[in-house]
């Protein structure tokens, strides 16, 4: 690995750092790493769209005009329209020409808004109704084969799908009062959600932990390089990589030895 | 006052229900223009996105210029946003960087003296002047200098090692670590407020543990507690999620058709 | 203040320490978690398994940098497998900051491939992954519910060049593969609402096999759309990429990070556990302060 490398990587554990040092307190080193990514994100974001947007479905397509005619005479020039109605969408932030930008906005939402429509109303309501009112396995009632009330395909299971979904969605329909027996079908239908919440909360527990450890394996493997790179392990390696790799150990066990007599110097006035 | 709100509600309503019929019609005519209206609308979108690249710039140096709480980190958005623009329009020509690094740093503080300028009109004159001084500098690289180029036309920039090194080692590093911090917020949170205060909440307590005691080999009758999670998510969870699903799909319909309609006006703005 | 009352008022950085210290230490531990893989994952590896060389399957690299813990894995796991089978794969990324990293990540499985490795007891040679005939990386165009819509009419309508420029109609790959009625099934690894859009927009509208590869976060709320058959797998988390990895003999992060899962999960359940146990306690004398007065 060459120096410059190394120094980048080691700019990223800084980072990763910094951004975790708000868990002990907001502090200027979060607030460089936040306002950092928010910035590399945006450029990041322009390169994207230039190269993988404009050039491709715009440029490229009136590259056999003139640029200065700006691409009046190319082969498909009626590619124009669609950027001068983008460009239109700029007006937004004038007091006087906003409603301008109003024109290519309607074009954009008649269009999402009907595309929408029939694929909603076909993935999300028509087919889950379908498969809700699948008809009921009866001869396999407890489980295939054999008594078995954990098998997820048998007619108990289908039954329990069926009036969960059902008491749900009566849960959701508010233009009743849930008293009597509607409230109490109601009732069901919070139950059934609260398990479907409560399987969430397990499953995004893990996720949460996920991106924990993932910046383990990776500040690990920094470390294993940093070791790697020393010119003890490897005399092909300068210096300079000990030198950078102590700099960083000092500069992080120096924040939080400084942190640490804040804190203790606080509780002494305290008390 | 058509010009501002009726035509585009019209436009809204006809694109609206062009794309909703469209679904239905499979003739060649009808998908061509479907296809016509969505390779516009591609275009549309990627330069209405440059309203946001925009909106951060303005912002940022606004922010600057009346010293909002954390202006001073402001400085440190811009500047990773032009560093990262920069970095992703230029890339080698041949095998060294040359004058590179010195064309960064000059274009860089020529940027900084345009902030200035915009957020410190009292020394405009001066920082105007510093300005183009190093906007001179740059551009006298930039011609001269031949180891490296700009690309505009080609997607050269996206392999420019430095462009890389701030997605790898700026970008991804702190992105990862900011979702990371969840972990412990949720830790904090489990144990903080999640209470079985009642039987609903008891249900959900005992779905989330049953979901997150899944995979641990420790428990006698392990096996059994992953089955009866897998049956958790194939039964009541799918059940009430069904239903969730169910009127999420009716919501965006019933939404998308006000929109088509014009009974919900909300996005196209006041005036 | 009493035990209970001083376990109420804990102030929360001493949660994250401990946390912290667990996982460090568990980290730190070499052990190996035994991993029971779902039908659900089961069918995607068997799908793959399936296919005969040379079919095109579409991964979609829908994340961003902020959910690859989770979705890393299974994009290297599944890849790796497709390529080892010899499969060919257009890769799309519409994620707004996730082209870049899907791009390091096919580079990388790519390199792998280099290698001659030994899976489940099936020993496949090294071999060189080429961009153009093994793969396609089409890269990303904003409004993904569109380009979804557009992929299904001709991909060279949201795409009229991949991610490199290079027209889509210079790429040996891509001709004759008009649409997805030329691709034998889509895996979309999304952390966000790009799935929704896949499942409506795409598999809705133009029924191809679609699995999914999920964030723990959003696993449950996609049982429905398995239960109707509108998806035929999937990966939930870092749990179902080790699932996957299990199952394709091929061990990564996803099951190095499961040691740390187990214990980081035993933690939380104890803060569970306490909190409730406190807040018990607190409720009780509060009752009993009652009845005195």
């Amino acid at each position: 690995m060459d120096f410059s490398t190394f120094l980048w990587t080691t700019f990223a554990v800084f980072v990763t750092l910094a951004t975790f040092s708000f868990l002990y307190k907001d502090n200027p080193f979060y607030k460089f790493a936040e306002h950092l990514v928010v910035g590399v994100s945006a450029g990041y974001f322009v390169i994207i769209l230039w190269y993988n947007g404009l050039v491709p479905n715009l440029f490229d397509r009136l590259k056999d005009g003139d640029w200065y005619l700006i691409w009046l005479n190319s082969s498909k020039p009626w590619y124009l329209i669609p950027a001068i109605l983008g460009i239109l969408m700029w007006t937004r932030f004038s007091k006087k020409y906003s409603w301008v930008s109003r024109w290519p906005m309607a074009l954009y939402i008649g269009i999402a808004t009907g595309v929408a429509i029939p694929l909603e109303m076909s993935n999300r309501v028509n087919k889950q109704l379908f498969a809700t009112m699948t008809s009921i396995d009866w001869t396999n009632f407890f489980g295939h084969g054999h008594f078995n009330l954990l098998d997820t395909t048998s007619g108990l299971s289908q039954v329990i799908i069926f009036v969960g979904a059902l008491s749900a969605l009566i849960y959701f329909f508010f233009s009743k009062e849930h008293t009597g027996w509607f409230g109490g079908v109601a009732n069901l239908g919070i139950w059934t959600l609260m398990i479907g919440f409560g399987a969430s909360f397990g499953f995004t527990v893990m996720a949460r932990i996920s991106l924990f450890i993932n910046r383990l394996q990776d500040i690990k493997a920094w470390g294993i390089e940093a070791l790697d790179a020393s010119p003890r392990a490897n005399p092909n390696y300068g210096p300079g990589f000990l030198i950078v790799f102590w700099l960083f150990v000092a500069f992080v066990a120096g924040y939080i030895v400084y942190e640490l007599v804040n804190y203790f110097r606080s509780r002494t006035v305290q008390s | 006052m058509a010009m501002k709100r009726q035509i585009p509600f019209a436009l809204v309503f006809i694109f609206g229900i062009f794309m909703l019929f469209q679904y239905f019609v499979p003739h060649e005519s009808s998908e061509w223009v479907y296809e016509f209206l969505l390779d516009w609308i591609y275009i549309i979108g990627i330069l209405a996105l440059a309203l946001g690249i925009w909106s951060l710039f303005r912002v940022s140096v606004d922010k600057i210029k009346t010293k909002k709480p954390n202006w001073v980190y402001s400085y440190v958005t811009l500047m990773g946003l032009f560093i990262m623009t920069v970095f992703g329009f230029t890339a080698k020509t041949g095998d060294s960087w040359g004058l590179y690094p010195v064309f960064v740093i000059t274009f860089m503080l020529a940027l900084f003296m345009l902030i200035q300028v915009l957020a410190k009109p009292a020394s405009r004159n001066l920082y105007g002047l510093f300005g183009g001084a190093f906007l001179l500098a740059a551009v006298l690289i930039a011609i001269l200098d031949r180891t490296w180029g700009f690309y505009f036309m080609e997607a050269k920039g996206l392999q420019n090692s430095m462009f890389r090194i701030f997605f790898d080692d700026v970008m991804m590093p702190i992105l990862s670590t900011m979702f990371a911090l969840l972990a412990f917020f949720i830790a904090s949170a489990a144990y903080r407020a999640f209470r079985a205060r009642n039987l609903l909440a008891s249900l959900l307590l005992i779905a989330a543990l049953i979901v997150m005691l899944r995979f641990n080999p420790y428990l006698p009758y392990a096996a059994y507690v992953a089955k009866v999670s897998n049956w958790l998510m194939n039964v009541p969870n799918l059940a009430g999620q069904r239903a969730i699903v169910i009127g999420i799909g009716l919501g965006i319909v019933a939404t998308a058709l006000k929109v088509i309609l014009g009974i919900e006006r909300g996005y196209m703005g006041k005036g | 203040m009493d035990i209970f009352e001083k376990m109420m008022k804990l102030d929360r950085r001493w949660i994250f320490l401990f946390l912290i210290i667990v996982c460090v230490v568990t980290y730190a531990i070499p052990f190996k978690v035994p991993i029971l893989v779902e039908p659900e994952v089961r069918s995607i590896y068997n799908f793959i398994d399936s296919l005969p060389p040379g079919d095109i399957i579409l991964v979609a690299i829908d994340y961003d940098p902020n959910n690859l813990a989770e979705l890393h894995p299974m994009t290297y796991a599944l890849v790796e497998h497709a390529w080892r089978k010899k499969l060919r794969v257009i890769f799309t990324a519409l994620s707004q900051n996730g082209p870049g990293m899907a791009e390091q990540a096919i580079l990388d499985i790519s390199d792998s491939l280099k290698q001659d490795r030994t899976f489940n007891g099936v020993h496949f040679k090294g071999r060189e992954i080429k961009n153009g005939i093994d793969y396609t990386f089409l890269g990303y165009k904003p409004y993904y519910a569109l380009v979804i819509l557009g992929m299904g009419q001709n991909f060279r309508l949201p795409f009229p060049t991949d991610y490199y420029g290079t027209p889509l109609d210079s790429i040996p790959m891509m001709r004759g593969v008009l649409n997805y009625d030329q691709v034998a099934g889509v895996i979309d690894l999304s952390g966000g609402s790009i799935t929704d859009a896949w499942i409506s927009y795409g598999q809705g509208r133009f029924n191809f096999p679609l699995a999914l590869g999920l964030t723990g976060v959003m696993t449950a709320q996609y049982y429905p759309y398995l239960g109707s058959g509108q998806v035929f797998g999937i990966m939930g988390g870092l749990l179902g990429a080790a699932e996957y990895e299990e199952l394709a003999d091929n061990p990564g992060r996803a099951k190095d990070g499961m040691r740390i899962q187990l214990y980081a999960h035993m933690v939380i359940i104890l803060f569970i556990i306490m909190g409730n146990v406190g807040y018990f306690a607190e409720r009780r004398r509060q009752k009993r302060e009652e009845k005195g007065r």
